[in-house]
């Protein structure tokens, strides 16, 4: 549990200097969702920066891949027919509230947004619901 | 071309930093949800970590006129609640804890090529596209110039 923490706090470490040098290099938040659904819209705005934050995100993927495959993990006693309802309520769910755990559970928060807060609080009360009722019955 | 780079950069220490602290681990971010059974609180230290560097990082950053290759700063005003930001909220947390993924680690797991991951990643994807066919729009931020 204690390795768990320190490794957390480590890896969140990491994820608010990637937030602060997105906001001090562009001017942006770094809220995963938002990034990603520009490029769906009707007219994708910004599209070469997008791409390049996505871009290495997968490049970094590809670093865990190979360096600490053990990071990344499937999750079990889920169907797909669950993991299909799970990914188009996060895309669907992420773009009409604006924003996702980084978005507005990282960048939000930190920047005192009550908006933000709101959401955070609402999105993690629903996680720990869904995943705890799912877990009481299978 | 700096710019992108720089972007680029970010992008990989963002999606190492969610590998590292446990976030790319469906079962981990499930254990994290289900508050019966065996429950493991490490990942609210991600949190902890995140915003302790980003808040402190935060207000320096802006004590600068403009961004480094920006004209200006884009923050999202800290408008009014609005019923959309609650739904759209309710429905992202029911999905996250259902597929053990949110956007980020679903989109940085998928690299592994696990089916749960590419599939949770495309369905992603198409609730974001299906957004937009129903007539969706983003909320407009403080200032939507485009950054150089």
């Amino acid at each position: 549990m204690l390795e768990s923490i320190v490794m957390a706090i480590l890896g969140g470490t990491l994820i608010g200097l990637a937030a602060s040098i997105i906001l001090a290099a562009s001017g942006r938040i770094a809220g995963i969702s938002g990034i990603v659904g520009g490029l769906l819209t009707k007219k994708p705005t910004d599209v070469a920066w997008r791409s390049s934050f996505i871009g290495g995100l997968f490049a970094g993927g590809f670093l865990l891949v190979l360096m600490t495959p053990a990071s990344i993990q499937a999750p079990e006693g889920r169907s797909m027919v669950m993991i299909v309802a799970a990914g188009l309520l996060v895309g669907f769910g992420t773009r009409l509230g604006n924003g996702c755990t980084s978005g507005h559970g990282i960048c939000g928060l930190s920047r005192l947004s009550f908006r933000s807060l709101v959401a955070t609080m609402t999105f993690m009360g629903a996680g720990f619901a869904t995943a705890t009722a799912i877990g009481m019955f299978s | 071309m700096k710019h992108l780079l720089t972007v680029f950069s970010a992008g990989v220490l963002f999606a190492v930093g969610l590998g590292v602290s446990g976030m790319t681990n469906a079962n981990k971010v499930i254990g994290f949800l289900n508050l019966a059974g065996d429950w493991d609180p490490s990942l609210a230290f991600v949190m902890v970590g995140a915003i302790g560097v980003h808040l402190l990082l935060f207000k320096f950053i802006l004590r600068r006129e403009s961004p480094i290759f920006g004209s200006h700063f884009q923050i999202p005003t800290d408008g009014k609640l609005d019923k959309r930001l609650v739904i759209g909220s309710l429905m992202f947390g029911v999905g996250w804890a259902t597929g053990g993924f949110c956007p980020g680690p679903g989109m940085v797991s998928s690299v592994g090529l696990g089916s749960e991951a590419l599939v949770f990643s495309v369905s992603m994807l198409g609730g974001m596209v299906l957004f937009q066919w129903l007539g969706g729009s983003p909320e407009p931020t403080a200032t939507t110039a485009p950054v150089q």
